[in-house]
């Protein structure tokens, strides 16, 4: 594809989401995209499955608040020094979405297969897990390289039909860089498709400058891109702007209860002036 | 320059002592989320060890080295690269097994907490797991788990270099014995009776007749941490730097 298509639009961008999905969704230190999330709710998504890389918070309990999402597959739901996340407990409780629990170095594994396009990769420990027996997906065999009676855990790959995140910045090539956050490259090789939202556009080439291609995501990878300045916003980009820690107090306190959900959402993603 | 008073040390700095302790001589500890107690106990511990510690705090940007994503802790566990690590549970049972998704019958958890994060993994891979929850009732130390997020011991065959250490919590400190499968009274807190213990916990564990108390930092390292470490703390978590030592960033 010729780079500069594959510039557009948010709402543009969120229309390449298909409704029923699976949709790879990095944890709130990383880079979220906020602003791509209240796009989808906007446009009224459904049955979403989220893949938290390797938990979920503001996005997903947005999502979950806003009835997006059918099932869940994450090592750990959590809005940090918020507490759990109130829609994501509330649903549960109901039995309104399906819940696959799962460890972090799974959801890793899982996406490195599908990296690596294998079916499988191994993993130690998990064993005598509860985990191990609501996951019939994940099987335990005998090492094949072992002296025998060395059972160990494979976990099927997690092929995401999109990821979804934010970054500082794309190049005019729509190069992406992530700098540290490594696990938005992992999560851009294993996906089928995947969309960034990024503060700026630059006219430059990060791959020909090996301080920035090192932290880069080559366009290979990357299916669209929209600027979205402060895109990250209420959660924060590390490096670049700092969480609104009153702003995720109020979410998390309205959440509490479905009008209040309802409410915030209103307001904060609908933009509808209270009566 | 005045000497700490200790008598005014607090319940936390009563466990962040303990946990300092624990992480004597070794090479590269790690601290997963939410964990500011161990946290502040393994920064204390490389400032004492003269830097010799390598601490990897996650959250951090001033202390964690990590450059390859998510994955590298785990990836780093494997290897043994990692000597000590720390784990809490909404419920941890008396075989040390730990409940970090619900209370309940799963999945319609009536009360649902965060998820099981990397603790089914590290805790077999990392040799000295610390396991460490302030709350000491007979609601978070129980006799079963309601679900095991990760097995406090494992049949003999099975690889596992890690497993649970030691439990602190804010009345006393437990030791595990593996082989016995159950946790040891190793000392009670200042002011901390072993009557008071047992009346707080919900699983049997071993007792000797005599139970030391846990000793506190000396009045060095009791300044050291409420000086340079709980300013570096406070990077990471500073509510809690802002509520234990009134430290404002």
């Amino acid at each position: 594809m010729h780079a500069a298509d594959m510039v557009i639009g948010l709402d543009d961008l969120v229309a390449r989401i298909p409704d029923g999905a699976s949709i790879a969704i990095p944890p709130d230190y990383s880079g979220c995209a906020m602003e791509a999330v209240k796009a989808l709710i906007r446009r009224g998504c459904r049955d979403l499955h989220l893949i938290g890389v390797p938990s979920g918070g503001f996005q997903a309990d947005w999502l979950i608040g806003a009835g997006c999402v059918a099932s869940v597959e994450a090592a750990a739901m959590t809005l940090g020094e918020q507490g759990i996340p109130p829609r994501f407990s509330a649903a549960i409780r109901k039995g309104r979405i399906a819940m696959k629990d799962a460890t972090c170095p799974a959801i890793h594994a899982g996406l490195q297969a599908a990296e690596k396009g294998l079916p499988f990769m191994p993993l130690r420990g998990i064993l005598g897990s509860d985990l191990l027996k609501y996951r019939p997906d994940w099987k335990v065999i005998d090492n094949p390289f072992g002296g025998g009676d060395d059972p160990i855990v494979l976990i099927p790959a997690i092929q995401p039909d999109i990821a979804l995140f934010h970054a500082r910045a794309a190049d005019r090539n729509g190069n992406v860089w992530i700098g540290v956050r490594r696990e938005l490259m992992l999560m851009a090789h294993a996906a089928r498709t995947t969309l960034v939202t990024v503060e700026r556009i630059e006219d430059a080439d990060f791959l020909t400058d090996d301080t920035m291609a090192a932290g880069t995501i080559p366009a290979l990878y990357i299916s669209a891109i929209s600027a979205v300045p402060g895109g990250a916003r209420p959660i924060g980009l590390a490096g670049a702007y700092p969480a609104d820690t009153a702003e995720l107090a109020a979410y998390a306190a309205a959440a509490k209860t479905e009008d209040g959900f309802q409410r915030w959402a209103d307001e904060a993603i609908f933009g509808r002036v209270p009566a | 320059m005045s000497t700490v008073e200790i008598d005014s040390i607090s319940r936390t700095e009563i466990m962040i002592g303990a946990i300092t302790r624990m992480l004597q001589g070794l090479r590269h500890v790690a601290v997963g989320n939410s964990s500011p107690i161990p946290g502040s106990a393994a920064l204390l511990a490389r400032a004492l060890s003269g830097g010799e510690l390598r601490v990897s705090l996650l959250g951090s940007r001033t202390h964690n080295a990590f450059t390859d994503g998510g994955r590298e802790l785990f990836d780093c566990a494997a290897q043994g690269r990692i000597d000590a690590f720390f784990l809490s549970g909404g419920q941890i049972d008396g075989a040390a097994n730990i409940n970090l998704v619900g209370l309940g019958d799963y999945p319609q958890s009536k009360v649902r907490f965060p998820g099981s994060f990397g603790s089914a993994y590290l805790y077999h891979l990392i040799p000295r797991v610390i396991l460490f929850r302030e709350e000491h009732t007979p609601r978070t130390l129980v006799p079963k788990v309601d679900f095991i997020s990760a097995a406090g011991t494992s049949p003999e065959n099975e690889y596992r270099p890690g497993g649970p250490y030691a439990l602190v919590t804010g009345l006393c400190v437990f030791s595990f014995d593996k082989n016995a499968c159950r946790f040891r009274l190793q000392s009670t807190h200042p002011g901390i009776g072993p009557a008071e213990v047992k009346e707080a916990t919900g699983f049997e564990y071993a007792a000797p007749e005599h139970i030391p108390t846990t000793e506190p930092l000396d009045s060095a390292a009791l300044r050291l941490l409420r000086t340079e470490i709980s300013r570096q703390v406070a990077e990471t978590y500073p509510g809690f730097a802002a509520k234990t030592w009134g430290v404002v960033i």
